[in-house]
């Protein structure tokens, strides 16, 4: 059954996209991880246009993190001062993407950007992640107890501003988790993701934040990002999609379901390793398709201005 | 290519009421029509077909163009930078029309000279697109833009690659089949059906058809682009009860 997209304006078969939402949502509750990062490049492959395919991701996302927040906060772990440092550097770091995605949109540039921030950030942290996940499996196989992760001192903790964090037991300077909201702000608005796989190691690792409360509080700053992003891409680039959004939260909420009940059955570093090879294999389609040779050297884009 | 629009339908008018060809003069020799004038996309819209048909008299050829709304394109060709495929020369055309199509009783070289298909638009590579401010680029270099923006509106279905073939049914009665796909374009489209003898238009007829989006999707688009700040928080709102709702669905099950 073909469903027509009115602001993407083709039709796609619905099941399709109910398939793919489900899909993500599955790999999403299996990992513990938005799904974004898959979504946005599978939209693009299946002929969505990439400004739309981006605005109308966003408010997926919305939905599935707004889901978790209500979750984790119930648990009690959800940090909300740090989260909403976060949210003040990501509702800045989103303006900015917003503006820049509409600059790289009208100079031509725009899905050449998406691509290389995709092939750059899964990239890396793809590999950072299969390193990291075969090294504690292979320690895991010779017994060895490893969760010794401990807080260390960084320079960055002691810029201005400083601030006491009580859920996550920390005294920093604000301008850490502020930058790092304002990065993760730009990311959303020009990839179409959540920005959970760099927010949450940036988290532990930069930040120090205890592991218990950083999903939750990943989450909080992303639907609140999200929520920024899906406005700014409606007011300025008139490129969310409604009903693809909808038929995607629909997939995606089902899949998500089967996948956490899925997920309770793997062992971590097992998950983490195919959630690695998973990462790595869209970055790399994505970047072959960049050194490639296109199949036509032009493109049409309608004159907007 | 030198006439313009005026001028161009002042010839049309001329031929169609003073020349009329072959043995004795009729009022009319061509009488066609379209079986919709109205094209709705809604929800389930698919793509569509449009029947192009009608009388001639005169025993000449017949040519049908479909040409939808028009508007500035812009065009841009890939170079190897740094080992990627990089955007780095454009080309702007003036009101280009978004979908182009052509249907014709035979091959249109042989039916009239380039320079009447071009004063008449007729055929795809008779199309008046007009360059932007083409400074700096090369003639072949517009030309290959050029080919370029067709190719790429052919593979999207949106222009035609060959002349639809047009059937006669008996002597008179001629009928077409005109395809939208999809990803029509809504807008007034612009349909010309001329009747040619000896390289020559004898006779022409125009009518509009309308591609619209309809209820829901038409509703969604309007809200979008008319009250975009408002639109942008209904989709929020939406997106917020999904995931609420979506909570509290699976926290009973």
């Amino acid at each position: 059954m073909d469903i027509y997209l009115p602001i993407a304006e083709m039709s796609v078969n619905l099941f399709l996209l109910l398939g793919l939402g489900g899909a993500v949502g599955f790999l999403s509750g299996v990992f513990g991880v938005g799904g974004g990062f898959l979504m946005t490049p599978l939209l693009i492959f299946i002929g969505i246009p990439p400004a739309v395919a981006v605005g109308s991701e966003a408010s997926q996302i919305l939905a599935s993190s707004f889901s978790g927040t209500i979750a984790h906060s119930r648990r009690g772990n959800v940090d909300f001062r740090m989260g909403a440092v976060l949210v003040a550097g990501g509702f800045l770091g989103s303006a900015f993407g917003v503006w820049l995605f509409a600059q790289l949109r009208q100079m031509g540039q725009i899905d050449l950007a998406i691509s290389l921030a995709y092939v750059v950030f899964l990239g890396t942290v793809g590999v950072l992640m299969l390193v990291e996940s075969v090294q504690a499996w292979f320690r895991m196989r010779a017994r060895r107890d490893t969760f010794t992760r401990r807080h260390r001192h960084l320079w960055l903790h002691g810029l201005p501003f400083k601030m006491r964090f009580h859920r996550s037991r920390l005294y920093i300077s604000a301008l850490m988790p502020l930058g790092l909201g304002f990065f993760a702000g730009i990311l959303a608005s020009i990839m179409g993701v959540g920005g959970g796989f760099l927010m949450v190691p940036a988290m532990i690792y930069l930040i120090g934040m205890p592991t218990a409360v950083v999903v939750g509080t990943s989450l909080f700053q992303i639907s609140f990002v999200t929520a920024v992003t899906t406005l700014l891409h409606a007011v300025n680039n008139y490129t969310v999609d409604v009903v693809l959004a909808l038929a995607l939260i629909v997939g995606g909420v089902i899949g998500a379901q089967f996948g956490s009940s899925a997920g309770a059955h793997l062992r971590g570093e097992q998950l983490r390793i195919l959630l690695a090879l998973i990462v790595l294999a869209v970055c790399v389609k994505l970047g072959y398709d960049l050194v490639a040779r296109p199949d036509d050297l032009y493109s049409l884009a309608p004159m907007s201005h | 290519m030198s006439a313009g629009r005026l001028p161009r339908l002042i010839v049309l008018l001329a031929l169609a009421t003073v020349l009329p060809h072959g043995d004795a003069p009729r009022a009319q020799s061509l009488v066609a029509d379209l079986s919709h004038h109205l094209i709705a996309i809604t929800t389930a819209f698919v793509g569509t077909q449009v029947v192009a048909f009608g009388v001639a008299e005169g025993g000449g050829d017949i040519v049908v163009t479909v040409q939808g709304p028009r508007e500035d394109v812009i065009v841009r060709r890939k170079f190897r930078v740094a080992g990627i495929w990089v955007n780095r020369e454009r080309l702007a055309f003036r009101r280009v029309p978004a979908y182009y199509v052509v249907a014709s009783t035979g091959p249109l070289e042989q039916i009239a000279r380039p320079d009447v298909l071009a004063q008449l638009d007729i055929g795809t590579e008779y199309l008046d697109l007009e360059p932007i401010d083409a400074s700096g680029l090369e003639i072949s270099e517009i030309a290959s833009f050029k080919e370029a923006l067709v190719r790429r509106k052919q593979e999207l279905g949106l222009y035609s690659r060959e002349p639809i073939p047009i059937n006669f049914v008996g002597e008179e009665l001629f009928r077409t089949t005109l395809k939208f796909p999809a990803n029509v374009p809504p807008g007034i489209y612009q349909v010309q059906v001329f009747e040619l003898q000896d390289g020559f238009a004898t006779d022409a007829q125009r009518s509009t058809l309308i591609v619209s989006k309809v209820g829901l999707e038409a509703d969604i688009y309007d809200f979008a682009q008319q009250r975009a700040s408002l639109y942008g928080l209904m989709a929020i709102a939406l997106a917020i009860v999904s995931g609420w709702l979506a909570g509290v669905i699976f926290r009973r099950g």
